[in-house]
């Protein structure tokens, strides 16, 4: 990991313009470094999924944005440089950025996949959009790798979402996300539907192609234990508020806020004191 | 349900009809058939406010008595098909096996076999058909929507946590049905209701239009028949607008109301309203910063 | 496959129940005018056409119920209806033969046309809900509240006799016998098309807020909202992944309608004299012509029941999860 920010957030805040208004995101500021894993905790309704949809500009009315800054950093091609305003783009200028430089792993991937068009169908047409120089022929072959790489398997490319798995699904929602390579990698509580096992391969599929491919990850999740095992800085979230970030190993040892302490305590341990959890982390 | 816009806009149509039926004597200046020979075919007046037919009768008069008749049947109709939908569909949804499945394949026949021209058949059977046989007549083919939707409603009910709670703690079934399951369907018996009243007024009116229906039931379409039999068209507009008017407003507020209670049971329907006004305010204030 | 074998057999056997309920309705009707006009007309009704006349009649008291129940499968087999009172005697399966091509290419021209149209309108204005498309709800509204045969009566005032631009009945001009020619398709046309023009307005407004209302509720699905973060173009994002969802229960009712359109259809044909069987069924109502009622009965039930099954292809080759056992 070095030191150059992918993503830089300041000051933002979302509103949903309902009676009385919502202030779902209130004056966030946030860099995710390239190659860096950050989380993202908090309880439900912090705000945390808002946030995520912000910084792609894929909030629907009443939901918007009233003030702040995303900025994309060493975006190929950019005007002006290599730093993109993403909350200024005209919608098209937004839609090409869509996928090629930050993509998103959506929640619950039961309703994220098109019931009526094949997996396949549904890889190729983000090449389709974004590579409009690629043949058919050479479309299907990167989609069957891309299902190889995650290990769904390229003969699944005919398959409708309702012939697969939940744990398959969630593959072919990574799969697809990784398709154009992004710089930034989104996931939304990826593995909060599957169960244990499956979540644990899933987490090691994206720890392995993080490694391979080098692209940043925000991780959100309200599962704090699974962070501190996987990310290497961790930001808190309250009320759509930040009200911590700090390295993995500082939130662990020495948390500051105090809501961060209470997140940390309220994840009990089968042995120990009161307080402590025993979940051995290898990434901090 | 019956509290949002277009809800209260049906329903307050429906009432002023509802008004004009009960209150038809005071409201009427003349008699449905009274004859004024001195004032055959005339155009709309200040005495006769939609005109007259061939035999002098005030046309405003015939259509306030003639929504007696159409409301009348079409509610007596509409309560016959639910009465009959509820029982066949829930039960359909609730009973497992082929008593279920055979209760489903009932309402299914019933649901593709066509309705008018059995109703045309059956009613032509009879010289003079009372309000109720009528009314049943169009129940009978009406009934099997409501009751495919309330299966529906009834089979995915079933399986949820409090029901199997109830049937876990050993209440009897019609308990079951009658205090479970039967406030939850309120909103989809509700909605057959009325699209099956709206049915009932369309098909009431066809079958007056056609004639197959006597002309002793005053209705609608009654008044229709008489003014295609005595060559109203085209140039009397004031004899035949007037009524199919009066059915398309009436079939109108049904839906609305119909509507209403759809926007009640689907939460995705009503918030599409206030994204949209959302949406307009933030086209006007449109900033630098643009929104999404 | 699973589902469509199942949905094959309900067809069947709604066949089935249609038949008997045809075979038992005379059995129910008041009176006996089938003797009274066979008796009236002895010399004129060949042995074979009174017995056919008797079996679908039940006059053959001799038998039993199911006797006369097996006699009148065996009589519809050989593709005998009977005979029209109304049309000399007539055999009913050749006037309805001349009859029902007219109402199934007015009806299945008009609903499919109607159909098309309405639920592109409704998927664009359910995309842009909230915009100025939603001043259509309440037009839709009222017109889908209309009856059809009084629109038919309007149209006809206005445009037939008002303003001359159509014919105002029949389907073709009188005096002219239909053949294949370039001017009687012209004129098939000219009068078909108010008719069509009348059903295709009178049915829009429901096919346009039924389509508007699903794809509101489609809109919200998380898989439109993948497709959006995806950045595909709009077109894509309302085309293949919001109405190609959104188009299915649409089917559904389509399916469901298609008696009452029918029926609906029928009066119409009354109201522009249009040849077709709704006509025949309404005359034959009026001239008391038993045997031509309960063939028309017969043959319009059946084929709501075919184009129910056309439908529910259709349903199932659009939507991937029928393929596979239970849906």
């Amino acid at each position: 990991m070095n030191g150059d920010p992918v993503l830089s957030v300041s000051g933002l805040s979302v509103t949903y313009d309902v009676d009385p208004p919502v202030r779902a995101v209130r004056d966030v500021s946030l860099t995710v470094g390239q190659g860096e894993v950050l989380g993202l905790a908090g309880e439900s309704g912090c705000g945390k999924s808002t946030l995520a949809y912000a910084v792609q500009r894929l909030l629907k009315p009443p939901a918007q944005i009233t003030a702040g800054q995303v900025v994309l950093h060493g975006t190929p091609g950019a005007a002006g440089g290599d730093d993109v305003d993403l909350t200024t783009l005209s919608p098209a200028e937004m839609d090409r950025l869509r996928w090629d430089q930050v993509a998103m792993v959506f929640q619950g991937a039961m309703n994220s996949l098109n019931p009526v068009l094949t997996i396949g169908a549904q890889l190729a047409d983000v090449f389709a959009r974004h590579r409009p120089g690629m043949r058919r022929a050479e479309r299907t072959e990167t989609c069957g790798a891309l299902l190889d790489m995650v290990g769904v398997g390229a003969d699944r490319l005919r398959s409708y979402p309702h012939e697969l798995s939940g744990g398959m699904r969630q593959r072919v929602m990574i799969a697809m996300a990784l398709a154009l390579r992004p710089r930034l990698l989104i996931m939304d509580e990826p593995t909060t539907a599957l169960d244990v096992l499956v979540q644990r391969e899933i987490l090691q599929e994206i720890s392995r192609l993080r490694e391979e491919l080098g692209f940043s990850v925000v991780f959100i999740t309200h599962d704090l234990p699974l962070l501190l095992e996987i990310s290497h800085r961790i930001a808190v979230m309250k009320g759509g508020q930040v009200v911590e970030v700090g390295t993995a190993s500082q939130i662990y040892h020495d948390a500051q806020h105090e809501y961060t302490k209470r997140l940390l305590g309220s994840f009990p341990s089968l042995t120990g004191e009161r307080g402590d959890f025993v979940r051995k982390g290898a990434a901090v | 349900m019956f509290t949002n816009r277009k809800s209260i806009t049906g329903l307050v149509i429906l009432g002023l009809f509802a008004l004009l039926a009960a209150l038809a004597d005071v409201i009427a200046p003349f008699g449905p058939l009274e004859k004024d020979y001195t004032a055959l075919k005339q155009p709309p007046s200040a005495t006769h406010w939609l005109g007259t037919t061939h035999l002098g009768e005030d046309i405003f008069s015939q259509i306030a008595y003639g929504t007696r008749g159409v409301l009348l049947v079409g509610l007596t109709a509409g309560v016959l098909a639910t009465l009959v939908a509820v029982i066949v569909g829930v039960s359909a949804g609730f009973l497992p096996g082929w008593r279920g499945e055979s209760l489903s394949a009932l309402s299914n026949v019933f649901l593709v076999l066509p309705a008018i021209p059995l109703m045309i058949i059956v009613a032509s059977q009879y010289d003079d058909p009372s309000l109720f046989l009528i009314s049943a007549v169009l129940a009978i083919t009406g009934w099997a929507w409501g009751a495919r939707v309330l299966r529906a409603q009834t089979m995915s009910l079933r399986s949820r946590d409090f029901v199997q709670a109830a049937r876990a703690n050993g209440e009897p079934l019609w308990r079951i049905i009658t205090v479970e399951m039967l406030p939850n369907l309120t909103a989809v018996i509700a909605s057959s209701f009325v699209g099956t009243v709206t049915a009932a007024v369309l098909g009431l009116t066809t079958l007056a239009f056609i004639g197959v229906i006597p002309i002793t039931n005053l209705n609608w379409g009654t008044i229709l028949y008489w003014a295609q039999q005595n060559g109203a068209f085209p140039e009397f507009w004031w004899w035949y607008v007037p009524a199919g008017l009066a059915i398309a407003l009436l079939g109108a507020a049904l839906s609305l109301i119909s509507f209403g209670i759809d926007e009640y049971v689907n939460p995705r329907l009503r918030s599409a309203g206030e994204r949209a006004r959302s949406r307009r305010r933030l086209q006007k204030k449109r900033t630098k910063r643009s929104p999404v | 496959m699973r589902l469509l074998l199942r949905r094959a057999a309900f067809y069947l056997f709604t066949a089935w129940a249609a038949i008997t309920i045809n075979f038992f309705l005379p059995r129910m009707l008041k009176g006996d005018p089938v003797s009274a006009y066979l008796q009236k007309n002895q010399g004129k009704v060949s042995p074979e056409a009174a017995d056919a006349l008797r079996t679908l009649f039940g006059l053959d008291t001799g038998k039993s119920l199911a006797g006369q129940y097996l006699d009148y499968w065996k009589l519809l087999f050989s593709g005998d209806l009977g005979r029209s009172f109304s049309h000399g005697l007539a055999p009913v399966a050749d006037v309805i033969a001349s009859a029902l091509p007219w109402t199934v290419g007015l009806v299945g021209i008009a609903t499919v046309l109607s159909f098309v149209l309405g639920t592109t309108l409704g998927t664009l204005v359910g995309w842009f809900r909230g915009g100025r498309g939603d001043v259509i709800v309440p037009v839709a509204t009222f017109f889908s509240a209309v009856p059809y045969f009084w629109m038919g009566l309007i149209a006809i005032a206005v445009f037939a006799t008002g303003l001359g631009w159509f014919p105002a009945s029949h389907a073709y001009g009188k005096g002219t016998t239909p053949e294949f020619s370039a001017q009687f398709i012209g004129e098939v046309i000219a009068h078909g098309t108010l008719p069509a023009l009348t059903v295709v307005l009178a049915s829009l407004g429901g096919w346009v807020l039924g389509m508007r209302n699903m794809m509101i509720t489609v809109l919200d699905e998380d898989y439109v909202t993948v497709a959006q973060a995806k950045g595909l173009s709009r077109r894509r994002v309302v085309f293949a992944y919001a109405a190609r969802n959104a188009v299915l229960p649409q089917l559904s009712s389509f399916a469901l309608a298609l008696g009452f359109i029918v029926g609906g259809t029928l009066v119409m044909e009354l109201v522009f004299s249009y040849p077709g069987v709704g006509k025949l069924l309404l005359d034959a109502t009026n001239a008391k012509d038993y045997p031509l009622m309960q063939g028309l009965f017969l043959v319009i039930t059946l084929t709501v029941l075919v184009a129910n099954l056309l439908a529910d292809v259709a349903y199932a080759a659009l939507d991937p999860r029928t393929r596979q056992g239970e849906v």
